[in-house]
């Protein structure tokens, strides 16, 4: 694997890392490489400066802030899948992505920052509801999921911005997730992801919150089968019939290969929705 | 007899690949090396309009550019394929193609830089104007009227013609039958991955003339040969070929390899160290493929479910070219295989060799075995369904019996050893498969999809006699060789043609050395993968490593006649009276265990030389050359356990039983871990592998992100037994593991996924079984 040439910088701080984008044209931020790399030794991307953000003590680690849990975007997915204080969604979607390896190099803010359509913190994230916290020359700014999602590889980053934190409301009591996962059988990526947040309150679903992503350009809501949830007593009926109405929320193309199709894959997203609710539901 | 046969030896090279200290060609630096890297076809078909490596050459860094014309024109040969039955059309295989493209991934120019990344580099500046063509990559639409012609030589994209058996007599089997099983199937395209990418390393001595080669392969006398003769053309006795550890082969390290002929030309005629190390992704389209067969196959049988016949026509996709054994593959090893461990009184089976636009197939672990395994296991299955038979009892009817050895097949074949009805006991008792079929009838009644697959497998191993393997269209004699030397302090070691990329043949043949001369195995060092040092070999694959293990067991009988000699004249009693005892290695006068000498007094004996018979020559070292007189013939039985989820199409694996006769065990942990590794390849065929293209050429499984390999976490704890008939004529009794998981896992894994799918009235899937075709078949089934 040999990548083209290119020269290597690594920023001390944020500030430096910002002006060393500045300083170079089209130059790339490096954290885990895990996503980065791989494309460079293809030659798909070729970019002529590397800044190197990996070893920026801030930009790592988990803190609660109030009622909210901060990441920092170079915190791995290791570490998620390890820690107490994040959302319990977290730990176990941390714990699907990959191996052990991948794990403990591969960060969150990559991740994101990535956009790759398959990959699971997206559509966490998305039904979290999270914030990401952005750095620019032209000073802070923070986006919902929701909207920093915006397509294949697409984020609303502008050139020269940096991610700087992740912020992620806590559940309260009576709140169960869940992520399902139909994993890839070559890559192990996400064919369908579908992530629940469902709060409940003497047998009925007072609110739910649900994403999915893989089979899409970008991980979405699924704001259909929320509602069909919301005030309903849950049952495996109940939950079916919602998980079914996740046909109207999927926008864009549906995407396939060889190996799994557009209509099985639309197909699975029913399966996996229907599985998240369930297990956050505890049905 | 013995301390170590049969005994778990932890393997002697472990310690170094634990450690990372293994020798790799990719880790061989030599002073000057210069490095190349070959800028490859990405279309299928084409035609080479003009390349412009004017830019690349001009590159600071880079020493040579060549082109496919520049190496014709050097007059080295183009590569040769070994196995050739009567009227086979052999197109011309070059190393780098010349004006025209027939697979996706052929080298069209190669760079020699001071480094890797300035060879990458130079690549990006090599223009190729290609004119693309129209391809066609299925063997089946190859042969149709008006399919894209790869080779001018080979009308139709036909290359040869293989036929055995009695057409006539199977023909009227099928006629007469209560029931005939007629079944179209794919044995699928799979791409070997071995964990090491292939590597070549040059090194032209000027001085000397001599040149040494690295490279991962299987068989490095072989390929000694066939460059000397056929492709580099220089003098075998100046020529050195060395396969270091090789990180695994499967079979796809056995082949010539164009790079075999580039590195090396490259080297002399820049008179520099060169070297490559294939990438993964060209690993993908240049390491030979495996499989890809689309049959039809028949079985009659009467209503009692007794056997009458077997009926089967392949085409089997050759790719672009013919590589080294490809031919062979699906004919000589394949059709020779269709009698199972059954009684078939007819058997006609026929090939055809097809080239179309893809990547050269040949063997791969298993070669021809495992397909003709899938064939007959899955009809046998299907008429188990049919007949309303349970499939242990249809096969069980069935069986060869053992009394019936030496058997003679219907197909060439004359099987050693076995017995059968014992190994499906075996099986039947250690997977609790009684117990299973009542307990899958439970889960049916509860609408789960369960199923239970059978198998059972044969294999002709040590691919040898080298009469009956020429006799079959083989270009060589497949004997093998092995040396001893007995140093005079009594170290020795041991010299053998075969090659160890993962089997652990250091420690296996350094058992069976110690054992017949009766010394510890720390003093026995085994030495292979190297021409300069062993004297000849014809390589590992086909589980060849019991011809080469039996060559030694033959050399420590002439070492244990000689050491008997001098100790009978030390002891001053005659020969016949000498008592060579293998536990101690000692050679004492009979009756008098006293009167002993040591295997090391005598040694050091051939060293002073001065107490030796008259006559007798000094030193201690023998060599044998063994050319076995059959085929060994391990078999199997496998009985597996899966559940399908309905919603999704996915299988999971509960539960998995392997029992082979593998013969007599030299070592039982490393026999368990060749079955091991065996049923997670078979699996890995039947569930998830597929090396698709499209149908211009393109190889979409090009990738680990798109070529689903077997994955640790998606597999059970195997349960792993055996059952064991020696080989008569193998002198340690020894038959074969290094294919058996594979081929009886394949159909295994198939055969319980369609038994889980029964019920829904599905009769065949082809592999690999992924979800989604499993889940659309559960949908079109209309439950
Ligand atoms: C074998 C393998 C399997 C994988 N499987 C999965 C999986 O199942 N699910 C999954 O979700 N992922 C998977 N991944 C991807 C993995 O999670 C990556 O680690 C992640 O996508 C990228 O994180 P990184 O830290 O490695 O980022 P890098 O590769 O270093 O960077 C990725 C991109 O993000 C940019 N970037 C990095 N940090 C920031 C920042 N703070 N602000 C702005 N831009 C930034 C970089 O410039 C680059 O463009 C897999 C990766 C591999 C190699």
């Amino acid at each position: 694997m040999y990548p083209s040439k290119f020269d290597y910088y690594r920023a001390g701080s944020v500030s430096e890392a910002l002006s060393l984008m500045q300083q170079h044209e089209d130059a790339k931020l490096l954290a885990g490489g895990h996503s980065l790399v791989p494309v460079m030794n293809l030659r798909l991307a070729t970019p002529p400066v590397l800044i190197d953000i990996g070893r920026i003590g801030d930009l790592k680690g988990i803190s609660s802030v109030g009622g909210s849990v901060k990441i920092g975007p170079l915190t791995t997915h290791a570490m998620i899948e390890a820690s107490a204080d994040v959302p319990a969604l977290m730990s176990q979607a941390a714990s699907g992505i990959a191996d052990p390896q991948v794990r403990n190099r591969g960060t969150i803010g990559g991740n994101i920052a990535h956009a790759d359509p398959a990959s699971d913190w997206p559509t966490v994230l998305t039904a979290l509801g999270a914030t990401i916290n952005i750095a620019g020359s032209n000073g802070e700014r923070s986006v919902g999921a929701t909207d920093f999602f915006q397509g294949l590889f697409e984020t609303s980053l502008e050139e020269n911005e940096i991610i700087t934190s992740i912020s992620v409301p806590s559940h309260g009591e009576g709140t169960g997730s869940s992520y399902a996962k139909l994993f890839h059988p070559a890559s192990g990526y996400a064919i369908v992801g579908a992530a629940a947040v469902i709060t409940m309150s003497g047998g009925q679903c007072t609110g739910a919150s649900v994403a999915v992503g893989g089979l899409t350009e970008c991980a979405t809501k699924a704001p259909s089968v929320e509602a069909a949830l919301t005030g309903k007593a849950l049952n495996e009926a109940t939950i079916a019939a919602a998980a079914d109405a996740v046909a109207g929320d999927l926008t864009g193309d549906i995407l396939s290969d060889f190996q799994t199709s557009a209509a099985y894959r639309k197909a699975m997203v029913k399966v996996y929705v229907k599985r998240a609710v369930s297990a956050a539901a505890g049905i | 007899m013995g301390n170590y046969i049969g005994k778990v030896v932890k393997r002697v090279e472990d310690p170094r690949f634990i450690q990372g200290k293994g020798r790799y060609i990719a880790n061989l630096n030599l002073p000057g090396m210069s490095y190349a890297a070959i800028k490859r076809s990405p279309h299928a078909h084409a035609n080479i309009k003009s390349i412009n490596v004017e830019k690349a050459r001009n590159m600071e860094g880079v020493i040579a550019v060549m082109t496919g014309k520049d190496l014709a024109e050097s007059g080295l040969g183009t590569l040769p394929c070994g196995f050739t039955p009567p009227d086979i059309k052999l197109p011309p295989y070059p190393a780098l193609a010349i004006d025209k493209i027939r697979y996706m991934g052929h080298g069209v120019a190669v760079v020699v830089a001071e480094s890797r990344y300035l060879a990458q580099d130079a690549l990006d500046l090599i223009e190729v104007n290609y004119e693309v063509l129209d391809a066609v990559v299925d063997a089946k639409k190859a042969r149709e009227e008006g399919a894209p012609q790869v080779h001018e030589e080979t009308p139709n994209n036909t290359s040869f013609y293989w036929p055995i058996g009695d057409k006539e007599a199977v023909e009227k089997a099928i006629s007469e039958a209560d029931h005939v099983v007629d079944l179209n199937l794919i044995n699928q395209r799979l791409v070997p991955n071995a964990m090491e990418p292939r590597a070549v390393v040059a090194q032209w001595d000027d001085f000397s003339g001599e040149m040494t080669v690295w490279t991962t392969t299987q068989n490095p006398h072989v390929i000694r040969v066939l460059m000397s003769a056929f492709t580099l053309f220089i003098p075998e006795n100046k020529l050195r070929v060395i396969s270091p550890d090789v990180g695994g082969g499967f079979g796809s390290k056995i082949f010539h390899y164009p790079e075999e002929i580039i590195i090396p030309w490259l080297s002399k005629a820049l008179n520099r160290s060169v070297k490559w190390v294939s990438l993964r992704s060209e690993s993908f389209v240049t390491d030979a493929h495996g499989r890809d067969h689309v049959t039809n196959c028949k079985l009659a049988l009467k209503s009692d479910g007794t056997f009458t016949g077997l009926y089967v026509s392949i085409h089997a996709n050759m790719g672009g070219y013919l590589s080294l054994f490809a031919p062979m593959v699906p004919s000589a090893l394949c059709l020779t295989l269709l009698n199972g461990i059954y009684t078939i009184p007819a058997i006609y089976g026929e090939t055809y060799g097809v080239m179309t636009h893809t990547v050269p197939v040949d063997a791969y672990r298993g070669a021809g075995r495992p397909e003709a395994s899938y064939m007959v296991e899955r009809l046998i299955n299907i008429a188990a369904q049919e007949l309303n038979m349970d499939p242990l009892e249809i096969r069980r009817k069935n069986l060869i019996q053992p009394d019936a050895f030496p058997f003679q097949t219907q197909v060439a074949l004359v099987y050693d050893s076995g017995n059968y009805p014992g190994l499906l006991d075996k099986a039947e008792e250690v997977s609790g498969y009684q117990a299973m079929r009542a307990a899958q009838k439970q889960a049916r009644g509860e609408g789960k999809l369960v199923g239970i697959g059978v198998s059972t497998c044969i294999e002709a191993c040590g691919v040898a006699p080298s009469k009956a393997v020429i006799s079959l269209g083989a270009g060589v004699g497949l004997w093998e060789s092995g040396s001893i030397r007995v140093h005079p302090t009594g170290m020795i070691s041991v010299f053998t043609g075969n090659h160890s990329h993962g089997q652990g043949h250091e420690t296996t043949f350094a058992q069976v050395v110690a054992d017949e001369l009766g010394v510890p195995i720390e003093n026995i060092e085994v030495i292979h993968g190297d021409t300069g040092r062993s004297s000849m070999g014809l390589g590992t694959y086909g589980s060849r490593s019991n011809v080469g293990m039996a060559a030694l067991s033959k050399t420590a009988e002439k070492i244990r006649e000689k050491v008997i000699k001098i100790a009978a004249h030390q002891l001053e009693a005659s020969v016949e009276d000498m008592v060579y005892d293998q536990e101690k290695g000692e050679i004492h006068v009979k009756g008098s265990p006293d009167k002993k000498k040591a295997f090391g007094e005598i040694a050091f004996a051939c060293l002073t030389a001065h107490e030796l018979p008259d006559g007798m020559e000094p030193g201690l070292e023998e060599t044998s050359f063994y050319d076995p007189e059959n085929f060994v013939f391990p078999n199997s039985a496998h009985i597996c356990l899966v559940e399908i989820d309905r919603n999704t199409g996915e299988v999971e694996i509960k539960k998995y039983t392997a029992i082979d006769d593998v013969g007599k065990v030299i070592n039982p942990m490393i026999v368990e871990g060749q079955i091991q590794g065996g049923i997670a390849q078979g699996v890995g065929q039947a569930l998830w592998e597929h090396g698709a293209y499209d149908d211009q050429g393109q190889l979409l499984a090009g990738s680990m992100m798109d070529y689903a390999m077997p994955k640790a976490g998606k597999l059970v704890d195997y349960q792993v037994d055996r059952t064991e008939t020696p080989s008569p004529h193998n002198p340690l009794g020894v038959k074969g593991v290094g294919e058996m998981g594979t081929i009886a896992s394949t159909v295994s894994m198939a055969n319980a996924v369609m038994d889980a799918l029964s019920p829904l009235g599905i009769k065949h899937l082809d592999m690999p079984l992924t979800a989604e075709k499993i889940w659309n078949a559960i949908q079109n089934s209309g439950s």
